[in-house]
């Protein structure tokens, strides 16, 4: 496997099994640089099993998953990370007793071995970023508040301004306007269009109206395996996804 | 100055609560108990490192040690060795068959000293074998079970069986190392008579003084990014795992440091007491630990030395009355404590007084950091988390830590 691309993130022949049940089943996905990709498909395709995939959290039974020509497989999930993939889990995943700042500057990709820990200082340029990230995520004002008491919706914006504190090449979003008000999704929408200026992102929803806002391009996954990609129209009208995903 | 008060102290309302202990353990119980029960208090003192070092690895780090006697006891052992061969010089030993050898040695049939003894001829090693010897052992449990993210009550239960095990092992090896009496009859610290009642009162200070350095070391470490990450990862460790970080390399360290404090407390508990022996070992005084710092309250490091002093004067005073009811009594005041008071004395604390107390200090209001950069104050202690981890009901592919290894 010695193909040099230039995709952020070449999925090829990617197969997890889970006791003989393929919950991705020899998938192969391509994202570009700064691309911002929708993926959809009714409940159990296998839309978060891939991201686990691609994160370390779940290991892949065959296949490469290649991150700027990078084999992620077999790395450790911090070491992925520290390649400079962000992912946000479905439910929000913030850290309730730490304040907003603090659950930024945790965020923040120095010190992260046990000793840097220890002697990590929160400069200048720390504080800034933070202010300018919590800034991006409408939570500027909120900085000193515990993130425990933080609306739904906030608590979303939240962790994707702690992957944003990482600055990712590649952002994946697993739901990240469900529980949301129209007004957030609204909001949430400008935010991922603003984001994906320079990093690829991976999203993947179910609101289909707010998908409409975002996508340029869509997979629609079905039973692990692609059923279509392409622009969010023309996969609208694919009679196979309306068949088992948009008909319902 | 700065880093004093906010790093070593944890902000202007924790310089003033060590300020206060410090007054009562250097000031008021000196001047107002006599040497035998200042002693008993200085004994007591020993296990507030270990409910220390429990704020440290359950409080902040969320896992669940029922194996801090094992520590305690290897780093009094590690000092009693050293005591004991000083004890054993050919001339008070003469009437045994081989003198300069310890006595239990030469009851069991034991005609030369174990290779293992011999380096503990040497204060140095001594010294360093207390701080070393409980870190390398910690380091032998938790890599294994950290690196295979075994937690929660898992990782209580395996803490426990190791104490179990080591209780077994001191008890069996009589020859060796004592057996169940322990190491006894232990006279001379380099040459320095520990028995009268002037050595006792220097070892109570020098026990005072290195308490108040590992609340110190404690708050340094509480108060760095290390602290928040702890705090960070007992909240949601995949989130924390998947922002970069080796959380199990997180674990392995406290639980080492923990190890290291712990022992800091058993060697004093030896130079105080004048032996050693595996009833400070096993489950019971492991257990026992964990209630100190329960009581006390296990965010808070100060807390835990209260907690600590408080259930020993009660066990003392219950016990010498009414000694068949003191057990039941210590296992109700733990299930009491956990039910009513999850963050114990620190969190009553907390929730009545501390916010009087930060008025009263002007500047010192929780949460400053956002606006001076300066570094956290330690205001965790009235937040009411459940025992084991995660304080937030578990969502949908949220784990807690009671499900252990999640591998």
């Amino acid at each position: 496997m010695s193909s040099e691309t230039d995709f952020v993130l070449a999925i090829e022949d990617l197969t997890v099994s889970f006791d003989g049940f393929k919950a991705v089943d020899s998938l192969n996905l391509y994202v570009d640089k700064n691309e911002l990709r929708v993926v959809i498909g009714p409940n159990g395709a296998g839309k978060t099993t891939l991201l686990d995939l691609i994160c370390g959290k779940t290991r892949a039974t065959e296949g490469s998953i290649k991150f700027k020509n990078t084999e992620l497989r077999g790395l450790a999930e911090h070491k992925i990370v520290r390649e400079g993939v962000g992912r946000k889990f479905q439910t929000p995943s913030i850290y309730e007793n730490l304040t907003v700042f603090e659950n930024l500057e945790v965020s923040y990709p120095e010190g992260r071995g046990v000793f840097g820990s220890l002697l990590f200082k929160t400069t200048d340029a720390v504080t800034d970023r933070v202010r300018k990230i919590a800034q991006e995520v409408r939570l500027d004002g909120e900085l000193d508040t515990e993130a425990g008491v933080l609306s739904h919706g906030q608590k979303q914006w939240l962790e994707i301004g702690m992957l944003l504190m990482q600055e990712p090449e590649l952002l994946m979003l697993d739901e990240p306007v469900a529980g949301m008000s129209a007004k957030e999704r609204d909001e949430t929408a400008e935010l991922l269009n603003r984001i994906c200026m320079n990093r690829a992102v991976i999203v993947i929803e179910h609101d289909m109206e707010f998908v409409k806002k975002i996508a340029r391009k869509v997979t629609v996954l079905h039973q692990g395996k692609i059923l279509a990609e392409g622009p969010m129209d023309t996969v609208q009208k694919d009679p196979k996804v309306v068949e088992v995903y948009l008909g319902h | 100055m700065n880093f004093l008060i906010n790093r070593l102290m944890g902000g202007r309302e924790g310089a003033l609560a060590i300020a206060i202990l410090a007054a009562v353990i250097l000031l008021v119980l000196p001047l107002s108990l006599d040497i035998f029960r200042l002693n008993l208090v200085g004994k007591y003192l020993t296990y507030a490192f270990a409910a220390i070092s429990l704020v440290l690895l359950w409080g902040y780090g969320g896992v669940l040690s029922l194996g801090q006697g094992v520590f305690f006891g290897l780093g009094g052992y590690a000092m009693a060795m050293f005591l004991k061969l000083e004890a054993s010089d050919p001339e008070s030993t003469k009437i045994q068959t081989t003198p300069g050898i310890p006595d239990f040695m030469d009851w069991n049939q034991i005609t030369e000293l174990p290779w293992f003894w011999i380096p503990f001829e040497h204060l140095s090693f001594a010294l360093l074998a207390i701080l070393a010897v409980p870190v390398v052992f910690a380091l032998l449990i938790g890599v294994p079970m950290f690196k295979r993210r075994v937690g929660g009550v898992y990782f209580a239960i395996i803490t426990q069986v190791v104490a179990v095990i080591l209780t077994v092992l001191i008890v069996g090896q009589q020859g060796y190392i004592g057996g169940i009496n322990g190491i006894t009859d232990l006279k001379t610290l380099n040459g320095w008579d520990i028995r009268p009642n002037g050595s006792k009162y220097i070892l109570y200070f020098v026990n005072a003084a290195l308490l108040f350095a590992v609340i110190a070391l404690s708050n340094w470490i509480l108060t760095s990014k290390f602290g928040r990450l702890l705090l960070a990862m007992k909240d949601r460790e995949d989130r924390v795992r998947f922002s970069g970080y080796d959380v199990s390399n997180f674990k392995i360290f406290i639980f080492c440091i923990a190890a290291m404090i712990s022992a800091i407390g058993g060697a004093m508990f030896t130079l105080q007491v004048g032996f050693m022996s595996p009833s400070f070992v096993g489950i019971v005084p492991s257990i026992e630990m964990v209630i100190f710092a329960a009581v006390g309250g296990r965010m808070s490091v100060v807390g835990v030395v209260y907690g600590t002093l408080l259930v020993n004067a009660g066990k003392t005073a219950f016990s010498e009355s009414f000694p068949e009811l003191w057990l039941f009594l210590m296992g109700g005041l733990f299930i009491g404590v956990v039910m009513f008071f999850p963050n114990g004395l620190a969190g009553i604390y907390q929730k009545y007084i501390s916010k009087k107390v930060r008025a009263k200090l002007g500047s010192a209001l929780p949460n400053q950091k956002g606006d001076t950069g300066a570094g956290p104050t330690i205001d965790n202690e009235g937040k009411s988390a459940p025992m084991f981890g995660e304080s937030t009901p578990a969502v949908s592919g949220a784990s807690t830590e009671l499900q252990g290894a999640k591998a």
